[in-house]
């Protein structure tokens, strides 16, 4: 691929005929986080009416350039020119008042407050602290009637709206702030295909109007029904940008995104794969929840099973619900041919089943208790006597685990806080290692571990397995899941769409079954 | 998707800068110097006798031998032995992560219910061992009630307590019928009025279930779960720790002290009545967090609670002993709880710094 085309602005179809120059041109942005370079070089240009695309796996950088956009980060290096001009924007509101408005994923609404209050929020009409009501009203029922949702009732609470009415509520928001330049990051997520039309509607409206609309989307399909042009991002950077919508196949932008400038190394697998022919540890059999639906799954004992798939395609879902941590709505979860009852963590982790959960130190971790109590609360009746613990009994245990783990630093009566990330996966790891667990659940094993403790994990990982252990390993991370896994489950909005050997799928394949959505 | 700069580390992550940092945020947790030995619980600790021990100078330079008699510490002991014994359960319920609001009700509801049997017809016939199982069984069922709606019924202890406090007290009024009931159980009064080596069966009461708090919590698998999910519930859920059944018996556990603590209440003033344990909640409450425990739950200290519990009877006393009023003790009292949360919020290692 040539470093970052430009296509001639005759060329994209939809483009508006006053579209001149670009609105927006981001070079060379940035950002570094404490021990992170998040924006390793961005180069991004946005014109007037035009909606332009930002593709790029998880950590790829799009959410932390969204936010230097909307000046909740400042860039460490590059340039931001706005109409030319350069600018720099030092807050939220030194953003907004440029016209560029931002809507997140996760609305940023008070659901007590109705339409009008939460549409002026921050700058309400009033006089003399008493708010001007009509007026503000009537000013919402025009912003409505801009983006075609008359029906919205402007004194309703925004608490009782479908999250399609809560995210045009957004929008008019964003619009009440006369917006040049709005930012979409995943607006489809929670919508529809008629909501989604909608949203479409009102998108091309805005455009036609000369608002500038940045795009993010996993959804390929959506983006070549609304997008003009499109930016891709790869660990930070920019590599292209400006690819017409009509003109680059799926196949070359899913060849951008994949592929990584840093290789991590994954241990070797068996070279006889786990028996198949035994019975499998672990059965799950038409298991339904939450946001899934007929899961069956069988992990034999030595095996690591990825399951691959986007953020809230229900992957995380189905581990906790096999955890019992959720209750599923149908079908069973068996260990060893034995069910478990239906959501409680006592069975499951009575039968031998133990979870590393996602939110590792919400869910996962007593962060101010030392490293040995973390290890032994699943255990804790093996070192007691009639009640009374053995507390040193559980550092020794504690001690030779981590030790065996290689946590640094050592030392078990240092509270987990202080430890990294990846030496804290080592300790969650540990405390199901001393149950001697036969099932091991791990979501997003690799989250906020750095590249050197990242292959310790893998290699951990395969340990366990090789020891005996059915490991299930859920992951945004295509690469992880196809690096580690024998077997792998790609799941697209909750059901299977393809299972096979690890090997004899690749990480553009995945991509596009997750990204399409169709069944392989 | 969540990108957060934890997850692009994955990707452009500089190891050795990220593990010299790491390095570099230990080296910052490791305390030194006097703010170490505050920070520590030996230094928490150590202020707390420091707060004791002024408290104390300034009794014998205001009241002299009426404060320092043997007689006056036995009546500052006594006068901590109630509330002492309320504070060490209530400990158990703040570092679980809850509150029990409903502590000053119970002691006064198990008393009149207790006192209410024995001034009935057969009073005569009674062991005053019915009147002790009667306080106890009273005051456990009245947690067990307060732990069920919280764990179970999903009820924030603040309301489920709350709602208790009320309607234990209306229903002790309504048992005593507003009326003070006088002990007539033979052997009740001459049983616990007894001393053990000179000192008051009440503060050997104390003493006892103050240790077997200690133990229970410094020692006991009931007590690490106390901690684990004060600390974090999620985490402990998820652990496998049956979080549910916990709560309810920390709050059991609270109960039940408030039985302990009417029995004495009835064996000191010879009485059982509505008005006991009147504002006890929050004596007991300031008395735990002054000792150390955190109130958001996940750390809890005995020791501490035992000298939260001394220093506010003895500010009592040094008020008493100088015919100060009651509105002055108060007032005091306040400002002694605001300068040990401060002084805890100085020296209390800063969580994630």
């Amino acid at each position: 691929m040539t470093e970052t085309p430009q296509p001639s602005n005759d060329g994209v179809a939809r483009e508006p005929g006053g579209g001149g120059g670009a609105l927006l041109e981001m070079t060379g942005i940035v950002k570094r986080f404490p021990g992170v370079l998040a924006l390793g070089g961005v180069d991004l240009d946005v014109r007037a009416g035009e909606v332009h695309c930002l593709l790029g796996q998880n950590g790829a950088g799009k959410s932390t350039l969204i936010k230097v956009l909307s000046a909740a980060y400042q860039p460490d290096e590059g340039e931001i020119l706005w109409e030319g001009e350069p600018v720099r924007l030092t807050t939220p509101v030194a953003a907004m008042k440029r016209g560029i408005s931002t809507i997140y994923q996760e609305l940023d609404l008070v659901p007590g407050l109705t339409v009008t209050e939460n549409i002026f929020l921050g700058h309400e009409l009033a006089t003399a602290g008493f708010s001007r009501r009509s007026e503000a009203t009537q000013r919402v029922r025009t912003l409505l009637a801009r983006l075609g949702h008359r029906e919205v009732d402007p004194n309703r609470l925004v608490g009782d709206l479908s999250p399609a009415g809560q995210q045009i509520v957004s929008m008019a928001r964003a619009l009440s702030h006369d917006t040049r330049l709005l930012i979409l990051d995943e607006p489809s997520a929670v919508l529809d295909q008629e909501e989604v039309d909608n949203l479409f509607r009102v998108v091309r409206g805005l455009t036609a109007e000369g608002v500038a609309i940045i795009y993010i989307s996993h959804r390929l399909e959506e983006i070549r029904q609304i997008g003009d042009r499109i930016t891709v991002l790869k660990d930070g950077r920019t590599v292209a940008t400006g690819l017409p919508v009509e003109d680059t196949p799926t196949a070359e932008l899913i060849r951008l995104m994949t592929g990584r400038s840093i290789e991590y190394v994954f241990p070797e697998r068996p070279t006889t794969p786990p028996s198949r022919g035994t019975a499998p540890v672990l059965e799950t059999s038409g298991l339904c929840g939450d946001r899934f639906r007929d899961i069956d799954l069988r992990v034999h004992a030595g095996e690591i099973v990825g399951l691959a798939g986007l953020v809230g395609s229900g992957r995380s879902e189905i581990l906790e619900t096999i955890y019992g941590a959720r209750r599923s709505s149908a079908g069973t979860v068996s260990i060893d041919g034995r069910r478990l009852r239906r959501g409680s963590v006592r069975a499951a982790v009575a039968a031998g089943v133990g979870l590393a959960p996602e939110e590792r130190k919400s869910q996962g971790l007593l962060l101010d208790q030392a490293v040995y109590r973390n290890v032994t609360v699943s255990s804790m009746s093996r070192f007691a006597k009639a009640g009374f613990l053995d507390s040193g009994a559980e550092r020794r245990a504690a001690e030779e685990l981590t030790r065996s783990l290689d946590v640094r630093p050592a030392g078990v009566d240092r509270p987990v806080r202080n430890l990294s990330g990846g030496n804290q996966q080592k300790v969650v790891l540990a405390r199901w290692l001393l149950r001697d667990c036969k099932v091991l659940l791990l979501d997003e094993p690799t989250r906020g571990v750095d590249v050197g403790a990242r292959t310790e994990i893998y290699n951990l990982v395969r340990r366990l397995a090789d020891e005996g252990v059915a490991v299930v390993v859920v992951s945004s991370e295509v690469e992880e899941v196809l690096g580690l896994a024998d077997r792998v489950l790609v799941i697209s909005e909750g059901s299977v769409v393809h299972e096979g050997p690890a090997t004899e799928i690749d990480e553009s394949k995945v991509l596009d079954l997750v990204m399409e959505g169709e069944v392989a | 998707m969540s990108e957060t700069p934890t997850d692009a580390a994955v990707t452009q992550g500089d190891t050795a800068r990220v593990e010299k940092e790491a390095a570099a945020a230990e080296r910052k947790a490791e305390p030194s110097g006097f703010g170490a030995l505050l920070r520590g619980g030996a230094g928490h600790n150590l202020g707390l006798v420091l707060a004791l021990a002024l408290l104390a100078l300034v009794g014998v330079l205001s009241g002299g031998e009426r404060f320092g008699s043997v007689d006056n510490v036995m009546t500052i002991l006594r006068l901590a032995a109630v509330i002492g014994v309320v504070s060490i359960g209530m400990t158990f319920v703040i570092t679980g992560g809850g509150i029990d609001l409903s502590v000053g009700a119970l002691v006064a509801l198990s008393s009149v219910w207790c006192t209410t049997l024995s001034t009935q017809a057969m009073a005569n016939d009674y062991h005053w061992i019915f009147i002790v199982t009667t306080a106890l069984l009273v005051g456990a069922g009245a947690g067990l009630i307060n732990g069920l709606l919280v764990a179970y019924g999903g009820v924030v202890p603040f309301i489920a307590t709350l709602a208790m406090m009320a309607s234990a007290r209306g229903l002790a009024e309504i048992i005593s019928a507003r009326k003070t009931q006088i002990v007539s159980v033979p052997g009740f009064t001459d049983a616990f009025s007894r001393d053990i080596f000179g000192i008051s069966l009440l503060i050997w009461i104390f003493v006892v279930v103050a240790v077997i708090g200690w133990i229970l919590l410094n020692r006991t698998t009931f007590g690490r779960r106390t901690l684990a999910i004060g600390g974090n519930p999620e985490a402990s859920r998820l652990a496998g720790i049956n979080v549910r059944r916990h709560t309810v018996l920390l709050y059991v556990l609270v109960g039940l002290c408030c039985g302990i603590a009417a029995v004495m209440l009835i064996s000191r003033t010879t009485v059982g009545s509505a008005t006991h344990g009147q504002l006890y909640e929050l004596d007991a409450i300031a008395a735990v967090v002054i000792g150390g425990t955190l109130l958001a739950g996940g750390r809890g200290t005995i020791v501490g609670t035992v000298f939260g519990v001394l220093i506010f009877a003895t500010l009592s006393n040094v008020f008493v002993i100088n015919n100060l009023s009651i509105s002055a003790q108060a007032f005091t009292k306040g400002l002694i709880i605001i300068v040990a949360v401060l002084l805890q919020k100085r020296f209390s290692r800063q969580p994630g710094s």
